[in-house]
């Protein structure tokens, strides 16, 4: 694991502080090598966004990180100061957000939007920089890409507005990029086109991507290895061709069972989607034992009292189950 | 832009002429006459054979819809009538008027943008700190004071007791004069600014396109110029124009108490004086500096955002 | 500074307000007309006259108590108006559409192109002095927000099917209107009618210092101040205590109308959390 690109180490995260302050994720674990895609998997409030926000260092107030440590090329970034990480941030590590609606500032020409990196991280001038926006959104394929970079986002489609966003995750070249559920909001055939450039764009320039999402799907679509994320952590963490061979968390089953697609391949074909029963529970509520224990139907008393530890399976995977398999 | 700008402007007609309307209708329900009331003010003498002078001179005698046939037809060619008392038309007695007026209100203004915007400002950024608590403070007692007190208060402080500036008047028109009323009438719209910039810049703050700003690495003063600024301005626009209207109200007050020769005095000099052509007039024309003034910032607004225009 | 504070600050001075007024006849050691002695005139407060004494040596404390009676009631009594007004206007017109909401729509635009003050000072001109002027004058012309909330609410709760369920029950439109629609309305109003109250006690002031309010001899803070412009160098006690008066209990009610404001808004209290 010498040469990972992005190592997270037993982070862990709290909200609050005082008497209010509760764990939002614990004993989060793994890491991303040079130019592969990881995928992190779980139902919205699991924390898998939170996790990608402490990773770029975007954390606000009440959320801190609380231990643990997160070493990019090496370096732990949390030692790192203020400026120091700003550096990083947008350059090395760039991230797109789910909302292509409300991530870019409506007042403000999406081309100059594009140019603000080339002018923080690469001292360029304005001018040129605006240039480069030009090329930056030929190469997300955006047509008539010299006109675009006047329009406004109001004036783009939801798609459109993504290409943006990937131009200006993309426009320094980054080592890693966090996709936070980047096509969640598109529809489905956008969706596929959004997913095909990223892949595309960072298999050609070697960028590593952190992909989350809520949908099993695009991350067997996108990622070699996927962790699964449950009420703040890592319930499994698998390459992607073990985990849909032979899922071994009861959550990871639930998940795979809500896949449409999957039911359709076998010749008995499932009737109805198999929903897991229940929410996650919320961060102040968290179960002392294991925290699918409420929802899992293979839970018995051990389950209740003592959180699970990680139990190897083999070719670099984990789950933490009293009862997996 | 210069479309919108236009179609601005003529949606202002009907307003204007809505409002005119209105103030007819206002003024010709008086219980009593008009002319006896003008006369019998403070004497309590009523001849009769003067009221009916009077109300022959001035077309009082007619039916109401021939009085507003009158009323609509001299409006429509910028005539607001003759004075009761000066027999002057109300135009000119309003032209001599309307500078002082206009003056005023736009120093007022900008005592109010200068400071509370970049109080709102600061307050905002460091929501929580001593300086946003002073603030807020501050502006919600701003908000509280009867303006003609507060400016009865500088008064005393600044011309009566300390000697540095004229107490009333308008002087020779220079800034000595200017300085004391203007900030009495600026302090509502510059407390009103502070709160209204404080809760924009905050909500702007949280808003998704400044986590995407600072994912791209930039520092905190490159955030605000490159990304805040323009979007608390949309939201505090809007205020600004509202705010212009209470303040044309206010500025009648002032104006009274530092015997400011504007439209405010003329129109409560009037009132007292009975002389209804003249207090119409001069409400027709605070009004229509309202209605502008709020055009105006419709158009301001289209020129920032361009969601406005495009749409 | 926080929600607490607000509310805790402005409902202690409204309640000192609203005690002062309602106990004035027992507070007060003077008759805020009666008593007038030129012998007196103009001394500063002592232990007799605790906030000195006016011009015509009426003690300045006594006139303060029977004037915040004067102003609660034109506060109240004209949010009351206005507040009815908003309600019926904005209810029908959200409720029933077509022509009628364009009607009010317009109505209610044209009130807010006219600033209230000018308004409230062209009927208070036509209709002379006095306290029931004061109320009609205050009660017609501020009611635009009202009504605009009322219309809003009104039309959004129609679109959650609201109305449709209680048709389908029998409901006539007046009794879905009152049962349905207005409970629904009391949180949002009441701060709009609270911050309201604060704007009318303004104006009856800035109208009877110029002499359109409350005529004298009956006291206002307003009219009290009348005089102050002269009287303010000789006795200026006299012109700053009503003042005091007059920011002091609107300051209690914009501080409780903000905090029941934050209170109220689900949306400002979880961004609080």
């Amino acid at each position: 694991m010498n040469g990972a690109l992005l190592e997270v180490e037993d982070l862990r995260i709290d909200i609050g502080s005082g008497e209010s302050r509760h764990n939002a994720v614990e004993n989060i674990s793994f890491s991303i090598d040079r130019g592969e895609t990881f995928g992190l998997v779980g139902e919205s409030g699991c924390g898998k966004s939170i996790t990608a926000l402490a990773t770029i260092g975007l954390l606000r107030r009440p959320l801190a990180i609380s231990g643990g440590s997160i070493r990019f090329k090496g370096q732990d970034l949390r030692s790192l100061s203020a400026r120091e990480m700003r550096k990083l941030r947008g350059n090395r590590i760039a991230m797109i957000f789910q909302e292509p609606m409300t991530a870019l500032n409506p007042l403000s020409p999406v081309g100059r939007q594009i140019a603000e990196m080339f002018v923080l991280h690469q001292g360029a001038s304005w001018h040129e920089a605006e240039r480069k926006a030009v090329e930056a959104l030929a190469s997300v394929q955006v047509p008539a890409p010299d006109q675009r970079v006047k329009n406004y986002p109001h004036q783009m489609s939801g798609g459109m507005r993504q290409r943006v966003m990937i131009a200006i995750a993309l426009a320094c070249n980054p080592d890693l990029l966090i996709a936070d559920e980047p096509t969640t909001a598109l529809d489905v055939t956008v969706q596929a086109e959004i997913l095909k450039l990223m892949q595309e764009l960072c298999d050609a320039r070697g960028t590593a991507v952190l992909m989350i999402s809520h949908d099993l799907g695009v991350i067997a679509k996108m990622c070699r290895r996927v962790g699964v994320m449950y009420a703040g952590h890592m319930a499994e963490e698998r390459a992607v061709a073990d985990l849909f061979r032979t899922p071994a968390h009861p959550y990871t089953r639930g998940l795979l069972g809500s896949l449409p697609r999957l039911g359709s391949r076998g010749a008995h074909g499932r009737k109805r989607l198999q929903e897991i029963e229940g929410v996650v529970p919320s961060i102040a509520a968290f179960p002392a034992g294991c925290r699918f224990e409420p929802r899992c139907e293979r839970a018995t008393a051990i389950c209740a009292s003592t959180q699970p530890g990680q139990t190897d399976l083999g070719n670099n995977g984990f789950v933490r189950c009293f009862h997996h398999g | 832009m210069l479309r919108f700008a236009l179609r601005r402007l003529l949606q202002m007609i009907p307003t204007v002429i809505a409002v005119s309307l209105l103030i007819f209708v206002i003024f010709s329900i008086v219980p009593g006459s008009i002319a006896s009331s003008m006369i019998a003010d403070g004497r309590g003498t009523n001849d009769p054979k003067l009221v009916e002078r009077i109300k022959q001179e001035f077309g009082l005698d007619q039916p109401v819809h021939v009085r507003f046939g009158n009323y609509a037809w001299s409006l429509a060619q910028f005539d607001l009538g003759t004075s009761f008392r000066t027999r002057q038309p109300v135009s000119s007695m309003i032209g001599e008027r309307l500078w002082p007026t206009l003056k005023l209100a736009f120093a007022a203004m900008c005592v109010a943008i200068v400071i509370g915007l970049p109080l709102g400002f600061i307050a905002a950024l460091k929501p929580g700190s001593l300086l946003d608590s002073l603030t807020m403070i501050g502006a919600i007692s701003g908000l509280s004071l009867p303006q003609f007190w507060l400016g009865l208060l500088v008064m005393y402080l600044f011309a009566l007791t300390l000697g540095w500036l004229p107490s009333f008047g308008y002087g020779d028109g220079g800034l000595r004069n200017l300085i004391l009323p203007a900030l009495t009438l600026g302090v509502a719209p510059l407390a009103l600014l502070a709160r209204t910039t404080r809760a924009a810049v905050l909500e702007v703050m949280n808003a998704d396109f400044i986590r995407t700003a600072r994912s791209k690495g930039m520092n905190s003063f490159r955030l605000v110029k490159w990304h805040v600024v323009r979007n608390a301005l949309v939201l505090v626009i809007t205020t600004l124009g509202l705010q212009f209207g209470s303040m044309m109200g206010q500025a009648v007050v002032v104006e009274k108490l530092f015997s400011w020769p504007g439209l405010g005095s003329l129109l409560i000099d009037s009132v007292g004086l009975r002389d209804i052509p003249v207090v119409q007039g001069s409400i027709l024309v605070l009004v229509l500096c309202f209605l502008l003034v709020n055009t105006l910032v419709d158009v301001l607004y289209a020129v920032i955002d361009p969601r406005i225009s495009h749409g | 500074m926080g929600l607490r504070f607000n509310l805790v600050i402005g409902g202690v001075l409204c309640t000192l307000i609203i005690g002062a007024a309602v106990l004035a006849p027992w507070l007060a050691n003077y008759n805020p007309i009666m008593d007038a002695d030129l012998m007196n005139a103009e001394l500063p407060p002592d232990a007799q006259f605790w906030f000195g004494t006016d011009a015509q040596g009426r003690d300045v404390f006594t006139r303060i108590l029977y004037g915040a009676q004067v102003s609660l009631t034109v506060g109240i009594g004209s949010q009351l108006i206005n507040t009815t007004i908003g309600l019926i206007f904005g209810i029908s017109a959200g409720y029933f559409g077509g022509w009628w909401d364009d009607l009010v729509n317009g109505l209610t635009n044209l009130m807010l192109s006219i600033p209230s003050l000018i308004f409230a000072l062209a009927i208070m001109a036509i209709l002379g002095p006095g306290l029931v002027s004061l109320l009609i004058a205050l009660g017609l012309t501020n009611w635009s927000w009202t009504c605009r909330i009322a219309r809003s609410s009104t039309l959004s709760l129609k679109s959650q099917g609201y109305v449709q369920a209680a048709k389908t029950l029998g409901y006539g439109d007046g009794r879905i209107m009152a049962t349905q629609i207005l409970p629904n309305l009391i949180g949002p109003v009441l701060v709009i009618a609270t911050l309201g109250m604060g704007d009318a006690i303004l104006a009856e002031a800035a109208l009877s210092y110029l002499g359109l309010g409350i005529r004298p001899p009956q006291p206002s803070w307003g009219n009290m101040l009348t005089d102050a412009r002269e009287l303010i160098v000789i006795a200026p006690w006299a012109a700053i205590f009503p003042g005091i008066a007059i920011f002091l209990t609107v300051l209690g009610l914009n501080l409780l109308g903000d905090g029941l404001r934050d209170w109220l808004d689900p949306q400002m209290r979880t961004r609080r959390a």
